[in-house]
């Protein structure tokens, strides 16, 4: 086995180890802090993809923002007896039956694919793809549109946040 | 080398695991933390699709810039109803959230 193998091996125990910790957590500050731990990992199989500014822009996004908005949100609203309640509904045995057999059917009809088993061919991935990803994002012949209609819909998406967790004033009520 | 088909499987493994957490969980932050594991198991295929694929090209990353949009943009209002479900009703569990039911 090659070392870049283990290296993978170990980024993808890192990942399913804390992902499965998230989901099965009771307090979720601890489930939170596991799904950082899961992003990381996710960070570090985008570097062995050689997708380096990705990896860069999930730790700022991801690891910098969101998981940081999630925990102020879990701080917010945590209720004093949620601890003691059980986490999973009714319905979890079913649920757990329907992710594997979901993943399990994902891969299996995936392995019938010719090109399952292929290995990465020699390409630059460095400066040359980032140059390319800028010019065709903001580029009216490439993307230039959807990248348009992407911040908008960011910026519509921040109004209504605002607006839905501002407290509702006496009057309105 | 890493074959492709070891970063399908570990996608296809952490969408299954966010699948449940979405589907079993009663807390709807925790429902938002498994949407979160769903789009990185998403974006995982997609860079793996570009890197052994189509490596010239950037497509595939113009992909992954909109799943990250739209993730963003996701949590941001999926946490603000939740602060202000939280205000009214004094609970974030979504089997208790039954404003709508007849």
């Amino acid at each position: 086995m090659e070392p870049i193998q283990i290296v993978f091996l170990i980024g993808a125990a890192l990942v399913l180890g804390s992902a499965v910790m998230v989901v099965t957590r009771r307090n979720l500050i601890h489930a939170a802090l596991f799904l950082i731990l899961t992003l990381s990992g996710v960070a570090m199989i985008f570097v062995l993809l050689e997708a380096f500014y990705w990896a860069v822009i999930q730790v700022v996004v991801y690891i910098g923002a969101i998981a940081i908005l999630i925990i102020m949100a879990i701080m917010v609203t945590r209720n004093v007896t949620g601890d003691t309640v059980k986490p999973f509904n009714n319905m979890a045995v079913w649920a757990a039956m329907l992710s594997v057999v979901a993943s399990g059917s994902l891969i299996w009809a995936l392995s019938y694919w010719p090109a399952f088993d292929q290995t990465a061919p020699v390409a630059d991935t460095g400066e040359y793809v980032i140059r390319l990803l800028g010019l065709e994002l903001f580029s009216a012949e490439g993307y230039l549109i959807p990248t348009m209609i992407a911040s908008v819909l960011l910026l519509a998406a921040l109004i209504a946040a605002i607006k839905s967790a501002f407290p509702i004033s006496q009057e309105e009520e | 080398m890493i074959p492709l088909s070891w970063y399908l499987i570990l996608a296809a493994l952490l969408f299954g695991i966010g699948l449940f957490g979405v589907l079993a969980r009663k807390n709807v932050i925790a429902i938002l933390l498994g949407i979160e594991l769903m789009l990185n198991a998403v974006n995982i295929n997609l860079l793996a699709f570009w890197r052994y694929l189509t490596p010239g090209d950037v497509t595939a990353q113009i992909f992954t810039v909109m799943v990250f949009v739209v993730a963003a943009a996701e949590v941001a209002v999926g946490l603000a109803l939740v602060i202000s479900v939280w205000r009214k009703r004094d609970t974030a569990y979504a089997d208790e959230l039954d404003m709508l039911k007849w």
